[in-house]
């Protein structure tokens, strides 16, 4: 698979200038504030971010899922070229689960205590095609074979409580591919799980990925997890890009100060007797954005400028950067 | 119970399935409601009601519930007349057992007409939330805020005395009840990340309603119901006994008690047997209510 995939020509999913805004008592909150970028067909792309930075929101409003008090103020969502925020309800319901499908983080609540698996996957199925019921359940169980769960006819008939976490996320995802999707976003796919389950849950992504040349939307705030899944990588804090370019590129040279605090602060990177690095500080408010580039109050190297907003800049090996550094 | 797929990616497999076999030795759910105490002695109670009530009357269908017999007035309980008669020498046996039907129909007929009632106004309260939402809850709270039997009383003087009217009475003030309980129970399970994932999924808001929502808040419906039985058959019987209700000669358990309550220091059994009936009736679903409460827990869904 080409890396980038910018070879792909047209693309699957286009955000453009994405602003999604809360009202609050206090304020608006500018959860998404202006961000950009693309996902090519059958390409894999990680959005990485702290708590709070705006990264789940971008995934919700993909999926036209933001409520009130919260809304898209601006930007443009493209599917397929089809702009997502002008479609009608019936639209959007046609798209969702068919087109692009989403994997939640908690597999222990996103199954449905009083239905089995196999009937939940079938809903899914039933929600968008027409199938008798014979086809649906050797669908169900040829979905289950997918996601490598065991003994699958036997499997329909379980009900959430007796399958493992892992086995779990395996269903889920089942259900998210069972339309199969263009777009699948995987939010968070691994916090909840063990980390050996993690390990097998991502390989399976991995292997599924090609196998139904599905593209993929991963939002994590581990950005180990988008080195072993994805080829492109967007960095988040404050509702804003930090840092866009392939996965390849970004680990191998980080250019922003937040990245580089990112990727020092992975132990596997870390060296045996150091002490592991850190990003000193916290998130800010919310409400109260500095002014200017979001992370100047705990990046080591902020300047004068900072308190300007720096935009996407081109440090010149086609990634984009939002530091005043380049 | 593991297979080489299993194993998929991990060198060692922490996946494990939990089965049947690794639970204590369930024998069903039936089963383990039966070893609910109160449950067993609610139903005990209902069943032998359910006989008297509606089996017993195919055996004396000939009688004439309002056969007067002005020889045979006041009558103790006796051979004859196992519960005696009352002013108009009517064999009260049979007046208690016809009444029976009488209040506990009606009852069922009044938590099913606010049951749905209510629960579909909860439903689209707690689903749907934002303006609706707040209309509806507003409503329920204006109609919460009346005494219930007041509410009865005023709305049948309006729609006029009769059977059919009280229990449209009663019924109008269940709904709120009703209502509030499943709004409440819906909007918490509204954003369970299984109901979110319908609508990732593409699926309706009434399917969702309907396939997600209704199943995971009945276990609190299915307990309000055998609770409110009880209170129906109690007020059903007050607008009786006030004469808003079931007219007279028709025989039903608050009536039988209003004929009896002038003659109670002659003719006890008058009042105490409708009486016992109906505290029978009342105790009963309430104690299927409490088992039910313990069993329907809906953290304990197992199948």
């Amino acid at each position: 698979m080409a890396d980038g995939g910018a070879t792909g020509g047209a693309m699957l999913l286009e955000v453009q200038d994405l602003h999604t805004h809360f009202h609050t008592r206090a304020g608006v909150v500018k959860a998404v504030d202006g961000i950009s970028f693309d996902v090519p067909a059958g390409g894999s792309l990680g959005i990485v971010g702290e708590s709070g930075s705006g990264k789940t929101v971008t995934s919700l409003s993909i999926m036209r899922l933001i409520e009130p008090p919260g809304f898209v103020a601006s930007g443009r969502i493209l599917f397929r070229g089809r702009d997502m925020v002008g479609l009608s309800e019936r639209e959007i319901r046609g798209i969702r689960g068919n087109q692009i499908c989403l994997v939640f983080q908690d597999p222990m609540t996103a199954l449905n205590p009083v239905y089995t698996v196999g009937t939940q996957v079938a809903e899914a199925l039933l929600a968008h095609q027409d199938l008798d019921r014979k086809a649906v359940r050797e669908r169900v169980v040829e979905l289950f074979r997918l996601v490598g769960i065991p003994a699958p006819e036997r499997r329909f008939d379980e009900y959430p409580h007796k399958l493992s976490g892992g086995m779990r996320q395996r269903v889920t995802i089942a259900m998210a591919l069972a339309n199969e999707p263009q777009l699948l976003i995987l939010d968070e796919p691994t916090t909840a799980l063990d980390v050996t389950i993690q390990a097998q849950i991502l390989d399976l992504v991995r292997e599924l990925r090609h196998r139904v040349n599905t593209a993929v939307l991963l939002i994590t705030h581990d950005i180990g997890v988008v080195t072993e899944l994805c080829e492109q990588v967007v960095v988040m804090y404050g509702g804003r890009i930090m840092e866009r370019g392939s996965v390849a590129q970004v680990t191998a040279d980080p250019k922003h100060p937040y990245t580089q605090g990112l990727l020092a602060s992975m132990p596997t990177r870390a060296v045996r007797g150091q002490r592991l690095a850190a990003i000193g500080g916290a998130v800010p408010n919310p409400l109260r954005m500095p002014a200017g580039c979001p992370f100047r109050p705990r990046c080591g190297q902020a300047m004068n400028v900072c308190v300007t907003d720096p935009g996407l800049r081109n440090p010149g090996d086609g990634r984009s950067v939002a530091c005043w550094l380049y | 119970m593991r297979t080489a797929a299993d194993l998929v990616a991990a060198p060692k497999p922490v996946d494990v399935i939990i089965d049947d076999a690794a639970l204590p030795p369930a024998h069903g759910a039936l089963w383990r409601a039966l070893r609910h105490r109160s449950l067993v002695a609610g139903l005990f109670i209902c069943l032998v009601l359910a006989v008297l009530v509606f089996a017993l009357p195919m055996l004396m269908s000939s009688v004439d519930l309002n056969a007067q017999d002005p020889m045979a007035t006041f009558a103790p309980p006796s051979a004859e007349h196992l519960m005696g008669t009352d002013a108009f020498g009517r064999d009260l046996l049979s007046r208690v057992v016809y009444g029976g039907r009488t209040t506990i129909l009606a009852s069922i007929c009044i938590v099913f007409l606010g049951g749905v009632f209510g629960t579909t106004l909860g439903l689209i309260a707690g689903y749907f939330g934002g303006i609706t939402g707040f209309v509806i809850m507003r409503l329920i709270d204006l109609l919460l805020a009346f005494p219930g039997i007041l509410l009865a009383l005023a709305v049948s003087a309006v729609l006029g005395p009769g059977l059919v009217n009280g229990v449209i009475a009663i019924a109008i003030i269940l709904v709120p009840v009703y209502a509030r309980l499943v709004a409440g129970a819906t909007t918490e399970v509204r954003h369970l990340p299984y109901v979110d994932a319908a609508v990732t999924l593409g699926s309706g808001s009434w399917r969702i309603i309907l396939r997600h929502v209704l199943p995971n808040v009945s276990p609190g419906i299915i307990v309000l119901t055998t609770t409110w039985l009880g209170v129906a058959a109690l007020w059903i019987a007050a607008l009786g006994f006030i004469g808003l209700g079931v007219q007279p000669p028709t025989p039903e358990w608050g009536v039988i008690l209003n004929d009896g309550q002038n003659y109670i220091t002659l003719a006890w059994w008058i009042t105490v047997f409708p009486g016992i009936f109906l505290a029978m009736f009342v105790i009963g679903v309430n104690l299927i209510g409490d088992g039910l409460r313990d069993e329907l827990d809906p953290t304990l869904v197992r199948h």
